[in-house]
């Protein structure tokens, strides 16, 4: 039967329903059920996850100077940005401004982070979902050098080190053990690219990784350590003292000059790596231009990367601001992440329960309260699902809504109102893009488009390092060299009850953290990450959420083999539970694929 | 290869350089065992110079340049066998997992097999390689401490810790007094003391 959704979208469940659930070891995991029409079309989307929630259980009571620590340990990957999220919205409670040079270092924080995620997210997660790293054995070295060069000048290109590069590989196959590329949908016909093509990939897909041990550095210096950088309500927690020497302490010219060198180095391999193998790849896909979903109707971006320290206006963010609706690209409205009426989440379809879940809760007033049931038409039991109701309660998403519309946040958004803002640095790019690859400016509203809006980023961001890196030498140079404000570090200056949000563009998408502080302790504290608005549920009108919405109407090849479903859920670069890697004797299964 | 060969060189007559680690999450009550027993380990010993402590919490293959770095790895985690909460398990070398997975939703969802197995591509694999594991009996309490069970395998962790490092001929020195609070490996109270203080309140 069909359903038409108040956002846009015709849904049919009518259909044999296929099931993907990516089993992690333990805890936490994505499960997204499809349903396809007798030409295997997908008709009606279903996503469901585990999410971390409730971070107001830690940390009611605690040290709001505290609660950064705290917030880093959530995910493995967002560290720092969950936890410039958190001192943010601390001092935006207690008023606390921070000196010039500790907003140029924390952009550069910021913007390594979003380098260092967007590289290793496509070489080490996605590139795969396009990449046939098998395939890659068959490649001819001589072809592959002569691709490689007509691409790009990056050096490591020469027949001999495809050719060695090779024999590595086989060797790893043959072994009997693919290592991070086992379980892939090998040979899979949603795979284009020729075999040259697959084998330089796999080059830079190693190259990739021994490269981003580099831009981490970047955290060491500035964040004093590697993982689990260190940060600080009022400024940056290292002082900088460019006459000091050896190890210890202070910033000194020797690290400023080595993360100048890293920010060269980023720059240089994006450039000549990264976005020339999106090019290329991008080529052999420009007719499969599926998995678009909210992307031409609802995009959001709180902005991020403040040209000047303490003023988080439109105008002094870098990176767009704005809420695009209906795919209407003249209106580009702001958002106030402070106003009650404007962000709310509501739990109708999600196993939480409100007093009345008819309304949303604004994060500052957000409660959760777990209610764990399966709808009436749900199939298998409650700790064996076989299919969800999605009439009823599916998924521990809640459905965050910007004044009750679903949304995307991620690069492509942030593109899109960059793009529909007119501004030259993120238009321009991507004009030439779709010009090199002879597509239409529609091409952007798709699983590619994402793919490659977070390309562009990753070199948007490598020059904004090279650019707050300078503006912070100038400083230094200029005899600024104050990193911290502690005029109102004891909570005895503190007002007795307050109340602050903070937010950033993480790399996946818009990030909030809420804060109540009441006698110099946390009170409630609310995050509502990227994963949330994009994998959120169905909402109480019925709109879907972005993961939903991209599924709709791409073809299948093979059912049994989603690769079209999986590709276009990774152009997210989704992230939930993070918490499990427990190991098991056999390792295991990381995906399971059920039709009915 | 290039660029991708850049891994150890040892000199003859250095001392191979030994990784101590811990992995998990320490808001996951028993999945944070990894996390508190390097912490533990490094408030009680001073280790030589060759030889890194490290709180590695949930990075996944962000962790692969601190194999690429040294020689010889020790890690604490929690371990799926199926065994009674609180089981040490002492796996070596070869027995060590490295099943991987290509299919992923979320990069958070690497596993330190999938490190290890990025280290064999880049041609870092450890040469010697020790889990100390443990079995949990709670992953899900959000928020949670230690078990009971698990928190009681903490000293023969290390103790199994000392026996190998032994084994690789390094001495650790206990600490005489209470560790410096900038020493620390995790502090702004999410230590292992100050974390679970709340619990009790």
């Amino acid at each position: 039967m069909g359903i038409q959704t108040p956002n846009g979208f015709n849904l049919d469940n009518s259909g044999k329903r296929v099931v993907v659930d990516p089993v992690t070891r333990i805890e936490g995991h994505l499960r997204v059920e499809v349903n396809v029409d007798s030409n295997n079309v997908i008709r009606n989307a279903v996503s469901t996850g585990t999410m971390w929630r409730g971070i107001e259980v830690i940390l009611r009571g605690r040290d709001p100077r505290d609660a950064w620590a705290f917030t880093e340990r959530i995910c493995g990957v967002c560290t720092g940005t969950h936890a410039l999220t958190s001192v943010r919205a601390v001092e935006n409670a207690l008023d606390i401004k921070i000196p010039e040079n500790a907003n140029s270092i924390r952009n550069i924080m910021q913007l390594c982070l979003q380098v260092h995620d967007h590289l290793v997210h496509f070489y080490h997660l996605h590139a795969l979902d396009w990449v046939d790293v098998v395939s890659a054995l068959s490649a001819d070295p001589k072809a592959t050098s002569a691709l490689a060069q007509s691409i790009s000048n990056w050096p490591l290109s020469s027949p001999g080190y495809f050719k060695d590069l090779q024999t590595r590989l086989k060797k790893f196959v043959e072994s009997g053990q693919l290592g991070p590329f086992k379980n892939g949908y090998w040979g899979h016909p949603a795979y284009k690219l020729p075999p040259e093509a697959n084998l330089m990939a796999v080059a830079h897909y190693l190259e990739a990784l021994d490269f981003q041990k580099e831009i981490v550095k970047v955290h060491t210096i500035y964040g004093g350590k590697n993982p689990h950088p260190n940060w600080l309500v009022g400024g940056v927690p290292c002082a900088i003292n460019v006459d000091g020497v050896g190890a210890v302490g202070a910033i000194n010219m020797e690290r400023l000059n080595l993360v100048s060198s890293i920010i060269d180095r980023c720059i240089e391999f994006t450039e000549q790596v990264y976005i020339p193998d999106l090019m290329a790849i991008g080529s052999f896909y420009k007719d499969w231009l599926y998995g678009g979903g909210l992307s031409s109707k609802s995009v959001m971006s709180y902005g991020d990367i403040p040209e000047h320290a303490n003023d988080y206006s439109p105008a002094s963010l870098k990176l767009p601001h704005g809420v695009i609706l209906n795919g209407n690209l003249n209106e580009v409205m702001p958002v106030d992440l402070k106003d009650p009426d404007q962000i709310q989440e509501f739990v109708t379809h999600s196993w939480y329960e409100y007093p009345d879940e008819t309304k949303g809760l604004h994060p500052w007033d957000g409660v959760t309260v777990p209610h764990y049931e399966l709808g009436p038409k749900a199939k298998g039991t409650k700790t064996n699902i076989e299919a969800l109701d999605e009439e009823a309660k599916y998924s521990w998403i809640k459905s965050p809504r910007w004044k009750g519309n679903a949304v995307e946040v991620g690069p492509l958004a942030r593109y899109i109102i960059g793009y529909a803002q007119k501004k030259p640095e993120f238009k321009d790019p991507v004009d030439k893009l779709l010009k090199d690859l002879g597509v239409p400016v529609s091409a952007l509203f798709s699983t590619l488009g994402r793919t490659a809006a977070r390309a562009l980023e990753c070199q948007w961001a490598a020059h904004q390092m090279r650019y707050f890196q300078d503006k912070l030498m100038a400083a230094i140079k200029a005899g600024d060299s104050s990193t911290a404000n502690t005029d109102k570090w004891k909570p005895e200056s503190w007002p007795k009850e307050v109340k602050g949000v903070g937010f950033t563009e993480a790399p996946r998408g818009a990030l909030g953290h809420w804060v109540k502080i009441k006698d110099g302790k946390i009170d409630n504290y609310q995050a509502v990450v990227p994963t949330t608005w994009n994998g959120s549920p169905r909402d109480p009108k019925g709109n879907i959420g972005a993961f939903e919405a991209s599924l709709m109407d791409t073809p299948m090849a093979d059912p049994e083999q989603p690769l079209e479903i999986i590709r276009t859920l990774h152009s997210f670069d989704p992230c939930l539970a993070c918490s499990t890697h427990v190991m098991s004797p056999d390792g295991q299964e990381m995906s399971k694929v059920t039709v009915r | 290869m290039g660029a991708l060969d850049r891994h150890r060189e040892r000199r003859q007559g250095d001392l191979p350089r030994v990784l101590v680690l811990g992995i998990g999450n320490i808001l996951w009550a028993d999945e944070g065992f990894g996390v508190r027993a390097v912490e533990e380990f490094h408030r009680r010993y001073r280790v030589p110079d060759h030889v890194t402590v490290l709180d590695g919490g949930t990075q996944g293959l962000y962790l692969v340049n601190f194999l690429q770095e040294h020689d010889r790895l020790l890690v604490f985690d929690a371990i799926d066998y199926g065994l009674e909460p609180g089981t040490m398990k002492i796996v070596r070398d070869d027995e060590v997992p490295k099943f991987t997975g290509a299919k992923k939703m979320s990069l958070h969802q690497t596993g330190f097999q999938e490190v290890l197995s990025a280290a064999d591509l880049l041609a870092a694999y450890p040469e010697t390689l020790a889990l100390i594991g443990c079995q949990p009996l709670d992953l899900e309490d959000w928020g949670g401490p230690l078990t009971e069970p698990v928190r009681a395998t903490l000293d023969r962790a290390l103790d199994a810790a000392l026996a190998i490092l032994a084994e690789w001929g390094i001495t650790v020195e206990p600490r005489v007094g209470e560790i410096e609070a900038d020493d620390r490996l995790l502090a702004n109270d999410i230590d292992f003391a100050a974390y679970e203080r709340r619990i009790e309140a």
